[in-house]
């Protein structure tokens, strides 16, 4: 008895002190509260209200009654989409494009890092490099301008020189079977110099006395390579692979959005793109947003899959 | 030490290669570059590559008096200053506060923010939001759904962690507010850092494709990617009036107006760029260190 009601002395004295401590933070932060406020709203309005907007996708979205007073349809967008045979090309297409440039884009930057810690005069290295993260900069619909028009058929230069020596021309963007190409390697293009950033960092952490003492055992630069410096940049490495595979099902929509067109929608039409056309074009809210809320899940689980695994290999993660 | 042949060898391959790579990467401006600059005849006889053939800025003079692409030109400006204001004004101020110890709630407020980089309600329930608040073709859908990049606001709020508590806590004594401090020390402070973090919003901003595309509808509000797309991909481009051209100098075709327009909107990045690169990757390491 004695003891319970110390107990529940202590839980008062507690839940008092508590009160009293959150009362001291208040006052405490009070004016960081205010800087904060303005930012606090927009994080609510602009990106969790969409977020509850997404149970359109269990509804049939009519505009006059809202998101609220539409009518519940369940599953049924859902099943729509999986009875559609577009369903399965779509997301083939969306892991294909991100794939392909995972394979080809992820060792891209890496091996121009490398190269360029091979140079040893710093004006030409910071030249070289400073070139190669200009198309980073440069606009998608830029990008898109430049391709379209360089490969154009009748008055593109590639065409040109294809013709020039001695070859046919190519329709490039009418026929299906190029566009992952030159998806891919416009995009090793963007950001070749952009990716290595990271590692060229990576490689300047690197201890000197390292490669002194290699030096000193006779290894040559290839051996000090192998043996130096890429187990030093490994971790860096894992934790970015990790990263796009957290990523593989989200591709640069803007891109094919710019490139596409009805001819090539058979290697072309992504995810996005799908949803977009029915749903901002279109008006089929509910279907769209039932698509999308498929493909944020998905991401969803992909990113904290990769975050575990990060964690898990290098004590390192994203959060 | 003395180099080995083998090795001499791979450095001169190796810059080899880094000349071919910038060769490929400065290829396309240098190619848009010498159309837009060359006169017609070379263009449409396909005969210019990297050097303007018969030097003329008639396509230049075209595309700079066309209405349309003066009106871009002023809405991108206006909606790259408008916005990078408020970008700046909230993702610092919310920054500062996520950076102090202090603050109530610390913990759960970064967590919500950070959550909405793995999930968000996408691309259709964010218009219907627009579309509800009654923003579409205005100003404003260009410029606050996307006022805070939580991206660019961790990278801010790294930034603001590494000043010492030591200075804000004498102005603390000397009887300044939070409020007091981040505007009168902390924020001059961090010159470098907001013109880091400005300039990735203004960056974004100028090459801002989607969210103007699917929220204006007026051409009188288009900015210039939008006036880009519609010339140079999909080619909407009337052929120029040459019918009053008596001066040879003055025609020009199709092609060189559409390699003028992409040149007169790359110009400006190409300007800045050199500039501006610097603060870029550091904002990248900042970035890289935080993942």
């Amino acid at each position: 008895m004695e003891i319970k009601a110390a107990i529940s002395v202590k839980n008062k004295l507690n839940t008092q002190s508590k009160f009293q401590h959150i009362k001291k933070r208040l006052n405490q932060s009070k004016y960081l509260l205010i800087l904060f406020l303005p930012g606090l709203i927009y994080f609510i309005i602009f990106r969790y209200v969409p977020m509850y907007g997404l149970v359109i996708a269990f509804k049939k979205y009519e505009f006059q009654k809202g998101i609220w007073g539409s009518d519940w349809v369940g599953l049924k967008q859902f099943i729509i989409f999986f009875n559609n045979p577009q369903a399965w090309r779509i997301i083939a297409n969306t892991f294909l494009l991100s794939f392909y440039s995972l394979l080809f884009g992820f060792p891209a930057p890496i091996i121009l890092a490398l190269l360029l810690n091979e140079i040893k005069n710093t004006t030409s290295k910071k030249t070289f490099q400073t070139v190669t993260y200009l198309p980073h900069f440069i606009s998608e619909v830029i990008i898109a301008g430049m391709m379209i028009n360089f490969l154009a058929p009748t008055d593109g230069i590639i065409n040109k020189l294809i013709v020039m020596f001695g070859g046919q021309k190519i329709f490039f963007f009418s026929d299906p079977g190029w566009f992952r190409t030159l998806y891919v390697s416009s995009g090793i293009w963007q950001g070749i110099g952009w990716g290595a950033i990271i590692y060229i960092a990576a490689l300047a952490g690197i201890n000197p006395e390292l490669y002194e003492a290699a030096i000193v055992d006779g290894a040559g630069r290839w051996k000090q390579m192998i043996n130096i410096t890429l187990p030093c940049i490994a971790p860096t490495v894992s934790i970015m692979l990790i990263l796009r595979l957290g990523n593989l099902l989200s591709v640069g929509f803007e891109k094919v959005l710019l490139l596409y067109n009805p001819l090539l929608y058979e290697t072309a039409d992504v995810i996005s793109t799908f949803v977009y056309r029915r749903g901002i074009q279109g008006a089929d809210f509910s279907f769209a947003t039932a698509i999308n809320l498929l493909d944020n899940v998905v991401g969803l689980i992909l990113i904290v899959i990769a975050n575990s695994v990060c964690r898990k290999l290098n004590e390192t993660s994203l959060w | 030490m003395k180099a080995s042949v083998p090795s001499k060898l791979f450095d001169l391959c190796n810059y080899l290669f880094m000349i071919l790579l910038v060769i490929i990467m400065l290829f396309p401006f240098i190619h848009i570059a010498a159309i837009s600059l060359s006169s017609a005849e070379p263009v449409l006889q396909g005969r210019v590559s990297l050097w303007p053939i018969n030097f003329n800025v008639a396509s230049y003079k075209k595309v700079l008096s066309d209405a349309q692409v003066l009106i871009a030109y002023k809405n991108t400006i206006l909606y790259t200053v408008v916005g990078t204001t408020i970008n700046m004004i909230l993702t610092t101020m919310i920054a500062y506060a996520l950076a102090k110890r202090k603050m109530v709630l610390r913990k759960l407020f970064t967590f919500m923010i950070t959550f909405t980089m793995l999930f968000g309600g996408g691309m259709i329930p964010s218009y219907l939001l627009v579309k509800q608040l009654h923003m579409i073709n205005t100003m404003w859908a260009v410029t606050i759904p996307g006022a805070i990049s939580t991206w660019n606001l961790l990278i801010m709020r790294q930034f603001f962690l590494a000043i010492p508590e030591s200075l804000e806590e004498s102005a603390m004594i000397d009887g300044y507010n939070d409020i007091q401090i981040f505007f009168k020390i902390v924020l001059p402070l961090s010159k470098a850092s907001l013109a880091t973090i400005g300039l990735f919003y203004a960056v974004s901003h100028w090459n801002s494709f989607f969210v103007p595309f699917i929220y204006l509808n007026e051409k009188s509000k288009f900015p210039l990617q939008i006036i880009l797309r519609s010339m140079v991909v999909e080619g909407n481009i009337q052929p120029p009036d040459q019918s009053s051209i008596m001066d040879n100098n003055q025609f020009t075709v199709v092609q060189n107006i559409k390699y003028t327009v992409l040149m007169v909107a790359t110009i400006p990045i190409l300007l800045v760029y050199p500039f501006i690169q610097k603060y870029f990757v550091q904002g990248v390491m900042i970035g890289s260190i935080k993942g």
